[in-house]
């Protein structure tokens, strides 16, 4: 059977939450399952999250936040961009790869971004093939 | 503990995708879970009754909800739990429609989504504790930004109720756009005899304070609870001594010598001044850039309106001062801004003869630059043009539609028409958008008195040249048009200062640069931002009567919260175990409310935190290097249990 990449996603509750259920809302389809962990910031997402994730079989990990200036804490989405880089960086080490972590910001109005954010990744971690950390467990 | 999971097929929203028969026997298996309910339709007055009979009836404590988003029905499914005794905390729900049915197209695969997903969430259950919120007084006053016709409107909403009010502007007088119009639309009443009774009721009533030629600043705290710094701008005028005689302005040395923005820059006034004659409040004020004690230091041998004035008034010693304001909800009501129709070269605005929508509305009012004779080039002009939509419904740039030029072109083609007695007028115009109260038939009557409405497509090429003594319009698909006057239509653009505000008041907008409201359908003029609302064009271009029905609307959510004494405050906030801090400061560091502070206990300091400030974002655990930060309803347990479940993909 073809792999078939699986995809974790961490939602802020504001504006990418909202993107994500129009997203929804405009029965954008895609043809995996996503899976979809709402916490209240993007910032909130801590590296050890992500890790967990991969640990249990995810093959990539996206987060979503607010663009820059519309976060509801005022800098989460800064926050976020400084852990998910640290987290990137550590995959890169580990063997996992960066690219196998996104962090992408999404208005309330950016359903579509979303689905073509989850297409487009899915695309680039087929090319990567399977998380071999996720495969051992 | 008795964990109940409902789970809902949304009369086949769910079901359809989603083997829901398959993911309550999933549930059944599960520890600590003691009922499982697959119910067609639970949000329909019928599964209130059910839920809650289930709720007493197996003494469930925790719930979990598989059905839509959150967003639309976690209130409703907490308020139901609450009735039949459970804490409204302990209702977890399982985002299954919006996140899993209504975007994969494989049963099997969304089935297996949302198993886990459940899993997880009930994993989740088993960790969360009931919570209380705190109670917080409201401070009982509303400040309303912006003294357009929804500010005004939105503040005698307010203070007739009972409330303080402080209605702010940034302009020397209340009254916005509306006091520059002519005459509105369909019904072609004067808009300055409507506007300046409710101008003269907001500055009369006992309940509201004008704040005006005032910058707000910076804003703090939250619901119920907002101190609001003001910068009033120095009007060199005392405005307690101020009778409004306007002596000083009839005095002034460059009276008739400096551009009225009122006027759209087509009449004149002078550096003592007031914007226009029925401004609110009737006080005169000193335009520092042109008043030549101000920029010169030197007025003549001294300055006429200082000898005009009995009251002393004049006082070229005023400075700007900062005041707060303490209120507990906050009405924006900013508005708009014209499209800069110069931006469309092809349009030639730099032409004689060419003008925008709002210069019609100035030339043609009787108390404007020209006393309502129509006059371009001092003659009367005898054939126009009308060019809609410029700036709006553009395929890049300004995607929306601007709503009210289709019909304030129809008033003004009526107009001029009328003006002409004799001329030609003509229209073009892309689609005719005449939706409201009243309009189609204004529309229609407007082309019966012969106006002629030319159309054509959006994006077909459309040039207002210079012709030997007048203009030529030259539109695909039809014949050549001389003519000596050219409107253009511009439609509206968010306020330049949309970002800074919405920055300061932490309220969201949308891709088109306005303001965003909470849900389109549903919460119209409610904001991300508890206890700030939305009133008029400030939320995207509108008409006056929607900017009205908008203002009421706001000022009806807005004293909602006024009414009650106090404001319940969301528990779901960071929190310390005081045993792990080593307090090294990093989660005050991170925290952006100021709500995490030292305090020294029997000799050992630890971090605390404000729950009034404190905003439940979690930066402060993420930072946390000993673990002793950790969120209510967000925990690293509670997540991490969601996350475990849902990153375990079984074929």
């Amino acid at each position: 059977m073809a792999f078939e990449p699986k995809i974790l996603a961490f939602t802020c509750d504001y504006c990418a939450y909202s993107g994500t259920d129009l997203a929804g809302i405009s029965r954008a389809k895609y043809p995996f399952d996503v899976r979809i962990v709402r916490v209240m910031c993007s910032g909130r997402v801590d590296p050890g999250m992500i890790f967990r994730a991969f640990e249990h079989g995810a093959d990539g990990v996206l987060v979503a936040g607010c663009h820059k200036g519309d976060c509801n804490y005022l800098y989460g989405s800064e926050k976020a961009e400084e852990k998910i880089g640290a987290a990137k960086e550590l995959a890169e080490a580990l063997g996992l790869g960066e690219d196998r972590i996104r962090l992408e910001w999404f208005s309330a109005s950016e359903g579509r971004k979303f689905t073509e954010t989850i297409k487009d990744f899915a695309k680039e971690l087929k090319k990567m093939g399977p998380n071999a950390a996720g495969a051992v467990r | 503990m008795n964990i109940g999971v409902f789970v809902c097929g949304c009369s086949g929203n769910i079901s359809k995708h989603i083997d829901t028969g398959k993911v309550a026997k999933e549930a059944e298996t599960l520890d600590d879970v003691s009922f499982v309910d697959n119910q067609a339709h639970l949000c329909a007055p019928a599964g209130r009754e059910y839920f809650q009979k289930a709720i007493k009836e197996h003494e469930l404590d925790r719930l979990v909800i598989v059905a839509c988003s959150p967003k639309l029905h976690e209130e409703t499914f907490r308020g139901w739990a609450s009735e039949a005794g459970v804490n409204p905390y302990c209702v977890e729900m399982v985002n299954a429609r919006e996140h899993i049915a209504w975007v994969h197209d494989d049963k099997r695969k969304a089935t297996g989504a949302a198993i886990a997903v459940m899993r997880g969430t009930v994993a989740k259950a088993r960790l969360i504790e009931p919570l209380k919120p705190k109670k917080v007084p409201v401070e009982q006053s509303c400040l309303v930004i912006g003294g357009g016709v929804a500010g005004i409107q939105a503040a005698l909403d307010v203070a007739d109720n009972g409330f303080k009010v402080y209605l702010l502007d940034k302009e020397p007088s209340i009254g916005g756009k509306m006091a520059q119009l002519d005459k509105t639309f369909p019904t072609l009443d004067c808009s300055a005899c409507i506007l300046t009774p409710k101008m003269v009721d907001a500055a009369r009533h006992e309940n509201i304070e004008l704040v005006t030629y005032a910058d707000v600043k910076d804003v703090q705290g939250h619901v119920g609870n907002f101190t609001v710094r003001v910068v009033l701008k120095p009007r060199y005028i005392d405005m307690d001594k101020c009778v409004g005689c306007g002596v000083c302005a009839e005095e002034c040395r460059m009276a008739g010598r400096i551009d009225s923005e009122f006027d759209m820059n087509l009449g004149k006034r002078g550096a003592a001044y007031i914007p226009f004659p029925q401004a609110v409040p009737l006080k005169f004020l000193i335009d520092p850039e042109t008043c030549l004690m101000l920029t010169k230091g030197k007025c003549g041998k001294s300055p006429k309106c200082v000898d005009a004035c009995a009251r002393e008034a004049i006082n070229f010693e005023d400075e700007e001062k900062e005041i707060d304001l303490h209120v507990g909800t906050i009405i924006l009501a900013t508005g708009y801004d014209f499209y800069d129709a110069s931006q469309k070269p092809n349009l030639g605005l730099e032409h004689e003869g060419v003008i925008t929508g709002m210069d019609f509305e100035r030339l043609v009012n009787a108390s404007g630059p020209t006393g309502g004779e129509f006059l371009i080039n001092d003659k009367k002009p005898k054939k126009a043009a009308f060019i809609q939509c410029v700036g709006s419904r553009e395929r890049d740039g300004n995607q929306y539609c601007s709503r009210y030029c289709c019909m304030y072109t129809a008033k003004q083609a009526h107009m001029i028409h009328e003006k002409m007695d004799g001329g030609e007028t003509v229209v073009y115009y892309a689609d005719m958008r005449a939706y409201g109260k009243g309009f189609e038939e204004f529309f229609n009557r407007v082309r019966a008195e012969g106006v002629d409405y030319r159309r054509r497509e959006l994006d077909e090429d459309i040039l207002v040249a210079k012709k030997k003594g007048g203009l030529v319009v030259k539109a695909k698909g039809h014949p050549k048009y001389e003519c000596d006057l050219v409107v253009l239509c511009n439609g509206a653009v968010p306020t330049a200062d949309s970002e800074f505000l919405s920055n300061i008041l932490n309220v969201k907008r949308s891709e088109d640069g306005f303001f965003q409201e909470q849900h389109p359908a549903l919460h119209p003029v409610d904001t991300n931002e508890p206890g700030i609302f939305l009133a008029g064009c400030v939320q995207g271009p509108k008409d006056i009567p929607d900017s009205v029905a908008q203002a009421s609307g706001a000022a009806a959510r807005a004293n909602r919260i006024l009414g009650s004494k106090e404001i319940w405050i969301d528990p779901t906030i960071a929190y310390v175990d005081t045993d792990r801090c080593r307090w090294c400061g990093k989660c005050a560091e991170a925290c952006e409310f100021g709500a995490i502070e030292i305090v020294q206990t029997n000799g050992v300091r630890a971090a605390k935190v404000n729950d009034v400030l404190c905003r439940g974002c979690g930066a402060c655990v993420v930072v946390c290097p000993t673990n002793a930060m950790d969120i209510r309803e967000y925990s690293n347990d509670q997540v991490g249990a969601v996350l475990d479940a849902a990153a375990k993909w079984r074929s």
